[in-house]
């Protein structure tokens, strides 16, 4: 799966099933700050991914 | 999880809702908070304070919907690779949407930019920012009879928290929807149409809506105390949903009283320099222009970089 985390400006390549939720607490990220998006379209934390979807972690948290 | 509306799947959560449905409960939230609170009338004159981040494009653009031509002013810090990067995507979505821009400078005002400043005086450069940047928004704005800010629940949140730590409850007095204790000339009231959004529903909408926002982190949020604040209320936000939103209920019902009890303390005084509103014979921005000056002066003096 690639992974694009937007605050780190970081992408990454990880082998994942699961749901959004189970990927933030493996990444250790708080759901609270994030919002996820599949192919640029947001998606719940309850989602199930596959291995070959292109994932965002877009950050709420204001940067100033 | 579906849209608890309709039957389509939802792209957000707490509430869950669709698309459709979320935009339009962003907007009724808005609207019902502008009306409540009696925050815009028709009649009013209206500048919207721009950084181009989330919060400000997506107020700025609801504000069109209840008001005549907003005018958007933005304050340019001088703060390189971070400032450019949100007045960029500001002065493209002004231009998209017909919507006049006024930028000044710490540059041209005070004579130095906040990175240069940073390096002539010791203070953390939020201190610097937040009384400069207040200063200017006044200035500017005397022609209008609103300021209107982007100002969320979560910045909100973080304020009431911030005070409590310094044991300032007046601080916290002048808090709300309609920011201040009394009306005095010399203040343009600010509003917040956004106080009961939650700075993920304000990104979610931005998102959905297409607006051009960039992620970008001021490289001094770091030196902050409110950014450590923030982290510390979302990780019990994390823990115990809803807890943000409970916070804020909880200090708008208090609030008038709060505002009662203080708006008899409330300073009337006038700095000798700038004549604007100021507890001391020198106002905080006065004082901290002059340090920079002289600290300047004395660099330039003795050919030291700054």
């Amino acid at each position: 799966m690639k992974i694009f985390i937007e605050k780190t400006n970081k992408n990454m390549n990880k082998k994942f099933i699961g749901t959004v939720g189970k990927l933030l607490s493996e990444l250790k990220i708080n759901p609270e700050t994030v919002l996820v998006t599949r192919s640029n379209e947001l998606i719940t934390d309850d989602i199930r991914l596959k291995d070959k979807d292109n994932i965002k972690i877009l950050s709420v948290v204001s940067g100033g | 999880m579906k849209c608890s509306k309709c039957s389509d799947k939802a792209v957000f959560q707490n509430p869950n809702l669709c698309k459709k449905h979320f935009i339009a409960y962003f907007e009724n939230k808005v609207k019902n908070t502008i009306k409540k609170y009696k925050l815009l009338t028709k009649k009013d004159k209206i500048v919207v304070a721009c950084s181009g981040g989330k919060d400000s494009i997506s107020v700025l653009y609801l504000v069109k919907k209840f008001v005549k031509d907003p005018v958007a002013i933005a304050i340019d810090e001088g703060i390189k690779g971070y400032r450019s990067k949100t007045l960029e995507d500001l002065k493209e979505f002004c231009k998209q949407n017909k919507i006049k821009l006024k930028i000044y400078s710490y540059e041209d005002y005070f004579g130095a930019s906040l990175d240069k400043m940073k390096k002539l005086t010791h203070l953390i450069p939020c201190t610097i920012c937040g009384t400069f940047r207040r200063y200017m928004l006044n200035k500017y704005s005397k022609e209008y009879t609103k300021i209107v800010t982007g100002h969320n629940l979560d910045d909100e949140a973080q304020s009431i928290f911030m005070n409590l730590l310094k044991n300032n409850l007046e601080i916290s007095a002048r808090l709300g929807p309609e920011t201040g204790l009394i009306k005095d000339k010399r203040f343009t009231p600010r509003v917040k149409p956004l106080y009961f959004c939650t700075e993920k529903e304000t990104i979610a909408y931005s998102l959905l809506m297409g607006f051009p926002v960039t992620y970008t982190e001021c490289p001094y949020s770091s030196l902050s105390h409110r950014m450590f604040i923030r982290d510390s209320l979302n990780s019990y936000e994390n823990k115990r949903p809803g807890f943000k939103q409970t916070l804020i209920d909880g200090f708008i019902k208090t609030l008038p009283k709060l505002k009662k009890h203080f708006k008899t303390k409330v300073t009337t005084n006038s700095c000798e320099e700038c004549g604007g509103v100021s507890d001391n014979k020198i106002c905080m921005t006065c004082k901290l222009s002059k340090e920079i000056k002289n600290k300047s002066l004395y660099k330039n003096k003795h050919n030291l970089n700054t």
